[in-house]
């Protein structure tokens, strides 16, 4: 055997090929399947919430903005004030034609409170229990103007003002018993017989009107109570003159008390609900990213006593030629490798439980890249730094000292 | 008869003066002023009790640990000027060892296991595999190659070992107590084996406590208390 004498400047250095580096790293994770993969859910846990929070919340915003975008922005709701000092909550009778007369408005629907009636299934049910119903006259338009959809039947027309019909919301059919009207239904209403031509779908813009009993004008006038006053008015404009009709809405209701009439946009609150619901995504985040946090620990504590049990490795190693820094280097992979893999399984996992919530609730499933990039960017960084420590640790193992135990 | 000249052959390894102090009160003096050198195609035995330094001894040959004072030359290289990741280098090209406790890697193959003897060369895993390949069959393990590491017997456990010190065709084969975890019948057949690659032409050093093991190599140096006692060749 030749033996070449190298001048010390010369010598070969040691290499470590980025294939190998990535198979050394994986090594211990190979040999140690079940702590690993207990080491790895950690992270996946703190990941995958994280996902599913976005997830979840992306997809009921899209799911909201696409309501929102069906129901239309360009409503006002238009009421009374109530109030210490203000009187019963009755708006002008003349109001609904002072609305109509501003320009930009489109549609006027009328609500009126019919306060002396109530609706029972039949008159055998004693008139207090009154399932918290009441009974509303309506103006025909009003299913239109708040963009509304007939669960069964039809709502009230302009062909049947004077005959004794009904159309219930969704919460008052429900309370009644009636699911359907397949078969001719009547309930008792004031004191005749109402048939029950329509039940409505929830009313997101005007959810109070779920709780009614839904009469024409005209037959509220001629069965139950001739002094209407309307309670509540909605209003359809054109888009852009939101701000503008606002302003002169109370003074146009009312024009001696303006500061009795109350204006809401509704689709403000449905607005505000997405905000609560953006704080309790916040809240969530800070738990997954306590979670993530708390995987990272566990990945150090598991890299540590792995430093600890490997020494004869370690050793090994640097007989066969490693430096300190293919040691580190090595043990460093192998904390990314482990938090790696936690990340995709988060990130998979994250998805899956947003598909699958977003799916039981009807929406659009969305995992925004933000939160895929993002999951397994942090699940990165937390393999980081849990290796930095124990991959140093590795690194100063003396090969001499590692060699002798065992 | 003594070894102390050299003969002509080139040096695989020379130590000069070498003595290594660990720190401590009193300070521990592990190797006081030894000087050997071993040829190329040499098989030599250090052997001594425990305790007399035979293990810093290969330590330092294997450029593991550092002599305190000193010379030693490894493959032609003063190793005391050169930096950590020289040394990393010279141990991944020029240096082969083998343990008592054989370290090989639990997760991998036998023959992965001997291709890890080049791992920090560099070399691509295919080229290392043909290498191990080789190299497994010098020491009868052919058809062993693609066992894990943990499905073989002690001694094929020691032949795995002693192939992936040999896969680069090292300037010096170290091996520390190659047979102090096998039984007496398989710890003869690695002597038989490690005499026979010797006769290939490998420079082997093999350190034992054990004399009677010593007496079947041609040449044993004797270490006691961190100083050479003796240093015998067998006129044969």
């Amino acid at each position: 055997m030749t033996v070449e004498a190298p001048a010390g400047d010369t010598i070969a250095p040691s290499r470590l090929a980025p294939a190998d580096m990535i198979r050394a790293a994986g090594i211990g994770l190979r040999t140690r399947r079940l702590r690993s993969v207990l080491s790895a859910l950690g992270i996946m846990i703190g990941v995958g919430a994280m996902v599913a929070v976005l997830g979840l919340s992306e997809s009921s915003k899209s799911d909201l903005l696409a309501q929102l975008d069906q129901l239309g922005t360009n409503m006002l709701q238009v009421r009374a004030s109530t109030g210490i000092g203000l009187g019963p909550g009755e708006l002008p009778g003349d109001a609904p034609a002072m609305i109509t007369r501003i320009a930009p408005v489109e549609a006027v629907a009328a609500v009126a409170d019919v306060g002396s009636a109530r609706v029972y299934r039949s008159d055998y049910v004693p008139s207090g229990q009154t399932s918290g119903l009441n009974v509303r006259a309506v103006d025909t338009n009003l299913l239109s103007t708040l963009q509304g959809s007939m669960a069964d039947g039809v709502f009230l027309d302009q062909a049947s003002p004077e005959y004794p019909v009904v159309v219930l919301g969704s919460v008052a059919a429900d309370r009644l018993g009636i699911r359907s009207l397949d078969t001719a239904i009547s309930v008792w209403l004031g004191d005749e017989w109402f048939a029950v031509v329509g039940i409505l779908e929830s009313l997101d813009l005007s959810p109070d009107l779920d709780r009614a009993a839904l009469v024409t004008v005209g037959a509220a006038e001629t069965y139950l109570e001739s002094d209407l006053v309307p309670s509540t008015i909605y209003v359809r404009m054109d888009p852009s003159s939101i701000d503008d009709v606002r302003n002169v809405m109370a003074a146009t209701v009312n024009p001696e008390n303006p500061d009795q009439v109350e204006v809401t946009r509704p689709s403000d609150a449905l607005e505000a609900r997405e905000a609560a619901e953006s704080a309790l995504t916040n809240l969530f985040l800070g738990l997954g990213a306590v979670a993530l946090l708390v995987g990272g620990v566990g990945i150090a504590n598991v890299m540590v006593i792995s430093v600890l049990e490997r020494r004869g490795e370690i050793g090994l190693r640097r007989a066969l030629g490693a430096t300190r820094r293919h040691i580190s280097v090595q043990f460093l992979g192998e904390s990314l490798l482990l938090s790696t893999i936690g990340g995709i399984g988060g990130v998979l996992m994250g998805a899956a439980v947003t598909a699958a919530y977003a799916t039981y609730r009807g929406w659009e499933v969305l995992v925004p890249a933000v939160a895929i990039v993002g999951g397994i960017a942090a699940a990165l960084v937390i393999g980081a730094v849990a290796g930095l420590y124990p991959a140093m640790r590795a690194a100063r193992v003396s090969p001499t000292e590692a060699l002798r135990t065992l | 008869m003594t070894a102390s000249i050299i003969a002509p052959q080139r040096l695989a390894l020379g130590l000069s003066g070498v003595t290594k102090t660990y720190d401590g009160t009193p300070p521990v003096r592990a190797l006081v002023d030894v000087d050997l050198s071993i040829a190329d195609g040499e098989l030599v035995t250090i052997v001594g009790p425990s305790g007399s330094g035979k293990s810093t001894l290969l330590h330092i040959m294997g450029t593991l640990d550092r002599a305190t004072s000193g010379t030693v030359t490894v493959a032609g290289v003063d190793v005391a000027t050169q930096p950590d990741k020289n040394l990393a280098a010279i141990r991944s090209r020029h240096i082969g060892f083998v343990f008592q406790q054989f370290f090989l890697l639990a997760g991998e193959t036998a023959l992965d296991n001997v291709a890890d003897g080049l791992l920090y060369t560099g070399m691509p895993l295919s080229h290392r595999r043909e290498h191990a390949r080789a190299s497994l069959d010098r020491v009868g393990l052919a058809h062993r190659s693609s066992h894990m590491a943990t499905k073989l017997s002690g001694g094929e456990r020691q032949r795995v070992a002693i192939a992936r010190a040999l896969i680069g065709s090292p300037s010096i084969v170290l091996a520390d107590e190659p047979t102090g975890n096998l039984d007496s019948k398989t710890g003869a057949a690695i002597v038989d084996l490690l005499l026979s690659l010797n006769a290939d032409g490998t420079t082997i050093v093999v350190i034992t406590h054990d004399r009677e093991l010593a007496q079947r190599f041609p040449r044993q140096v004797s270490i006691l208390d961190g100083r050479i006692e003796s240093d015998v060749a067998d006129s044969g």
